[in-house]
């Protein structure tokens, strides 16, 4: 096995035992970080599916995470608790925004790209915050979460498993699909989309079922993470949390299956604690903790190429 | 209609329209000879605003202000492309918006910590106090100073670029680069002081806006996207379809901020129109940016060979 | 293994329980430390941090201590530092908050938890009327009253008409929906412009608008920076000369003495509704008012009045229970709370929302030459928020 395989199963298994582990600390917030970690995760994985191994980079993947949260928030502001309810909803409007946005985004290339996908997303974005019956920019509060058979979402580590199995399978679904004959077109895609064309290929179609495979991937995420904070508003939608998500599978390295797993812990554990680190090293600079966080960002792009995967996988190379 | 109302909403479309023009024209052209997204170049719209702001609180002089701000904002573009932007060229469009991402926290919390988190007043200089009647409309005097600097600027720039060799080294950078580095320009340099002009633009802009609404942390992210919108609807490159585009996107943000409800309100009932027209008139600039994508990718007026 | 957990965490439950007393209570405090709306943040945690400093660090016996958590203006951000506070820090009673929004997703949270939740600024109609909740507080206002105030006041004024300005988000609308409720002449148009992190802070198009709409007035509310920007454009253009201004929670000791500095006389003169002012003459306000400005050299925000009233309203119930910080008692004596530090005689409704007196006043100078407001009159007296109907409480 690879470095970095063997690191992805690694993460998996010490998120596996995490729970355990939390509870014998005693330090409940954890969970919370590591459930958030999880989830964000799927969102990532999903992106990755089609920056990485299909080149489209969405600068607006976090409209789906918004619109997989409203899908649970919204029935629930109706008294809808039905965990059917929420997870077909969350995907079938997860597809239907990609399938449409899709169409359009997808006929143009590179930058163009980039800049379409965050122009749809900030018109989702500001149709939320007009949205006055469904909160607007305040948000709504989910007062319960989904209703399923068998398990009780409200248990904390119930939840947590559900998550941890979601983000399994969503490696699963992208593994599957990335080593399936579709896959190898998407890729071929990414490299020589004109090659591929003149092969046979309808490369749109491949491109477009990408698109939305990864739209509603991330949805569900997005059905998980309202179901977790138990609060939807639009500011989940905004353009900066697009850039967030890009920067997370960057840092763990495009193109790799595990490589948003890590990308996501680091800017997770940064985001949480960098602010506490440096109010250790000098008290009230904490606040200043942004200024840490970009000199990495830049750094990272300068010296670490490849992300984590990259430098997980360098010593096999060498 | 209110011809007097009108005339208004179209000189602060077009004041929108300048000063986004300005922040553009940077871009456009870090992006086109460079094939550089330069995310953080609204910070310097940021830094030229704050610059000027401590000048004025300084010395009380909004000109001279301006004339300390604009070299060193032009010189913060400067060391930005030497030390960071330059070793990014060569990159992919993905490392281009994280870095840059990256340099835009920086440059906020830096504002934050040298200037404080409450943001910076610059008084209207005492020269462009007050209002003149125009078209049946009182326009105060700043604005039109704006108006005019920006045309002016815009006049400059098309001087500097289609009369002079700096700016046929532009033209050429922008269509061609690889043609201009096999004729063994310095190509280096020229990218650093292309990124200077940007910034000092930027700043120009930053700077003119702050007595208006103050200058503030963050501000730069503020125009940055809807700059990108400019020059995408204009074609990347071009200083022509910033300019085009620029003005586009500023008169149909104004005018969907004043006329949308009213218009909307004459096929739907008043309380949804109240409730649609600002949510639209927020959207209208990425729905024309989406069209444009669509039906032209290459924007309004691309340069001419690439 | 998991019964030997069980018992040690059983152990140290008892021993936690057995040291209560000489255990400093914790209070979390949830308010904006980065991004542009840290002056407000700033401004809250300065007062926070004087209110501790002027009751000796002590409520009753017991010593107090403050755990400061920043919202970043968003949120989910918000949410997640109260999970923190309550989770990790251990804090037995959470408070802060100046957004709606952010109180909002961090409610449950809190309430969930079986702790008490005290809002030192946001206001939201929900947590008012059908949505409120035995444990939760508010020491500030519901969102309605402000404007209901000014709309009565514009109504004493005798104006015939008026052109509404707000931020296109939850409060914003709320404000505009308050006056709207009191007023009883015309309103002439409406503009809701957009908020949030890329906030419009140009309104030359509403301004013109508003102009050629002929109101007699224009009523504005424009919190945090937006307040100085709008203001200037105000007198920018030209604007002072045909309509009265009146705004709420935008002229204030945040925008004051930038709007001085930027010479704008403009804004003198004008017209806003308050719970309070600094030359309110009740409780210890004047001793809050002139120890601030002492240490910061700059008068307190109304924010920050009520961030002080805050810790004292926690300290006034803590000493009634005795030093007993079990929700329950906690919540039954604050409940009881019949004044404010720095606002004097309040009663708490059945919302839990304070019943209070509303003032309208005026930007002044003071006598040093600083830019103030002033109480001009009351315009309410023990007011209650219109939601309070809807709360089953």
């Amino acid at each position: 096995m690879k470095g970095e395989t063997i690191a992805g199963w690694g993460l998996l298994a010490l998120l596996a035992v995490a729970p355990f582990a939390i509870a014998a600390a005693g330090q409940p917030f954890l969970m919370d970080l590591a459930t958030r970690l999880i989830i964000i995760a799927i969102g990532a994985v999903s992106l990755n599916l089609i920056l990485g191994y299909g080149g489209m980079v969405s600068f607006g993947h976090a409209a789906f995470l918004g619109l997989g949260a409203y899908a649970v928030g919204i029935p629930a502001y109706y008294d809808i608790y039905d965990g059917w309810v929420h997870l077909l909803a969350a995907l079938a409007v997860g597809a239907a925004f990609a399938f449409v946005t899709g169409v359009m985004s997808l006929r143009t290339k590179g930058v163009h790209f980039i800049m379409i996908t965050m122009a749809f997303a900030q018109m989702v974005y500001f149709l939320f915050v007009s949205l006055e019956e469904y909160g607007a920019d305040d948000g709504l509060v989910i007062y319960e979460r989904s209703a399923v058979p068998l398990i009780d979402l409200h248990d904390d580590t119930t939840f947590y498993y559900l998550c941890l199995l979601s983000l399994i399978a969503a490696l699963f679904i992208v593994h599957r699909v990335v080593n399936a004959r579709f896959g190898m077109v998407l890729q071929g895609t990414k490299s020589n989309d004109q090659r591929m064309q003149a092969l046979g290929f309808p490369t749109f179609r491949y491109r477009l079922v990408a698109y939305m495979i990864a739209g509603a991937i991330c949805a569900y995420a997005g059905a998980l993470l309202g179901n977790f904070t138990e609060f939807i508003s639009p500011d989940m939608m905004d353009w900066t949390r697009s850039g967030e998500l890009i920067f997370m599978v960057v840092l763990g390295g495009t193109g790799r299956l595990y490589g948003p797993i890590f990308g996501v812990a680091v800017f997770i554990l940064l985001e949480e604690y960098l602010e506490v680190i440096m109010n250790a090293v000098h008290p009230g600079a904490g606040v200043y903790w942004h200024f840490a966080f970009g000199l990495l960002l830049v750094l990272v792009v300068l010296f670490a190429r490849g992300g984590i995967s990259g430098m997980l996988r360098r010593p096999e190379h060498a | 209609m209110d011809l007097a109302l009108f005339t208004t909403q179209m000189l602060n479309g077009l004041q929108l329209g300048v000063l986004l023009f300005l922040v553009a024209a940077g871009l456009t052209l870090i992006f086109g000879i460079m094939d550089f997204i330069n995310l953080a170049h609204g910070a310097f719209y940021m830094i030229g605003a704050y610059f000027c702001g401590t000048v004025v609180a300084v010395t009380g002089s909004f000109l001279l202000g301006l004339l300390v701000a604009l070299p060193l904002t032009a010189a913060v573009g400067y060391a930005a492309e030497v030390s960071i932007a330059r070793s990014l060229y060569t990159r992919d469009h993905l490392d281009h918006v994280l870095a840059t991402f990256g340099l835009i926290l920086i440059a906020d919390t830096s504002v934050h910590f040298f200037w404080g988190a409450e943001g910076m007043g610059i008084p209207t200089p005492w020269w462009a106090q007050g209002r003149v009647p125009f078209a049946g409309a009182e326009i105060p005097v700043f604005r039109l100073v704006i108006v005019c600097t920006g045309l002016a600027v815009a006049v400059g720039l098309w001087l500097l670029v289609s009369r002079t060799r700096l700016g046929m080294l532009i033209r050429a950078g922008a269509s061609n680069r690889a043609m201009v580095q096999a004729l063994g320009v310095d190509i280096q340099r020229l990218f650093a002081i292309v990124f200077a002009i940007g910034a000092a633009m930027a700043g120009l802009a930053g700077l003119m806006i702050a007595p208006i609404t103050e200058a503030s942390i963050g501000m730069g992210n503020e125009i940055i996207i809807v700059a990108f919108v400019v020059i995408i609807i204009g074609g990347i490159g071009s200083i022509k379809g910033a300019f085009i585009g620029a003005l586009i996107v500023g008169v149909i943000d104004t005018m969907g901020r004043s006329y949308l409800d009213v218009l909307l309100a004459t096929f739907m009932t008043s309380d949804y129109a109240e409730t649609a027209a600002p949510a639209l008139s927020a959207m209208l600039i990425y729905i024309l940016m989406a069209a444009i994508l669509v039906i032209r990718p290459q924007g309004l007026f691309p340069p001419r060979t690439r | 293994m998991k019964r030997t957990l069980t018992a040690l965490l059983a152990g140290s439950a008892l021993l936690a329980g057995a040291a209560q007393a000489d255990d400093p209570i914790k209070v979390g405090i949830v308010t904006t430390l980065t991004t542009p709306a840290a002056v407000i943040g700033e401004d809250v945690k300065k007062a926070f941090e004087l209110a501790h400093e002027h009751m000796g660090g002590k409520m009753g016996d017991r010593a107090v201590e403050l755990v400061f958590e920043d919202d970043g203006f968003r949120p989910e951000t918000g949410k997640q530092a109260t999970e923190k506070l309550l989770k990790q820090d251990g804090v037995d009673i959470v408070t802060g908050y100046i957004w709606s929004h952010v109180l909002l997703a961090s409610s449950k949270s809190v309430l969930d938890e079986d702790k008490i939740l005290i809002s030192a600024n946001a206001g939201p109609s929900q947590l008012a009327g059908k949505r409120c909740h035995p444990n939760f507080f508010n020491v500030s206002w519901q969102n309605d009253q402000t404007p209901m105030a000014l709309g009565e006041v514009l109504n004493q004024k005798g104006v015939g008409s008026v052109y509404l300005m707000a931020p296109n988000y939850a409060a914003g609308k709320n404000m505009v929906t308050g006056v709207e409720r009191t007023f009883n002449g015309d309103v002439k148009g409406k503009d809701l412009t957009k908020w949030g992190k890329d906030a419009q802070l140009d309104f030359s198009a509403e301004l013109a608008k508003a102009k050629a709409s002929g109101a007699d007035a224009i009523w504005a509310f424009y919190p945090g920076k937006a307040g100085g920007a709008f203001i200037k454009q105000f007198a920018d253009a030209g604007l002072g000369e045909s309509m009265n201004l009146y705004t709420v929670f935008t002229v204030d000791s945040l925008s004051l003495p930038r709007l001085q500095a930027a010479g704008l006389d403009g804004v003198l003169g004008s017209f806003a509704t308050q719970t309070w002012s600094p030359d309110l003459d009740a409780g210890q306000n004047a001793k809050f008012v002139a120890d601030f400005k002492a240490k910061h050299g700059a008068y307190p925000s109304f924010y920050a009045a009520q961030a002080y009233d805050a810790l004292y309203f926690i300290k006034g119930a803590v000493e009634a229970t005795g030093g007993d910080t079990s929700t329950d008692k906690l919540s039954a004596a604050m409940k009881a709370t019949t004044s404010f530090a720095t606002r004097g005689a309040v009663s708490m409704g059945n919302n839990n929302f304070p019943i209070q007196n509303l003032y309208l006043r005026e930007a002044v100078k003071d006598s040093d030459g600083n830019w103030t407001t002033k109480i001009v009159s009351t315009v309410y007296e023990a007011h209650q928020d219109p939601y309070a109907a809807d709360c089953k409480l």
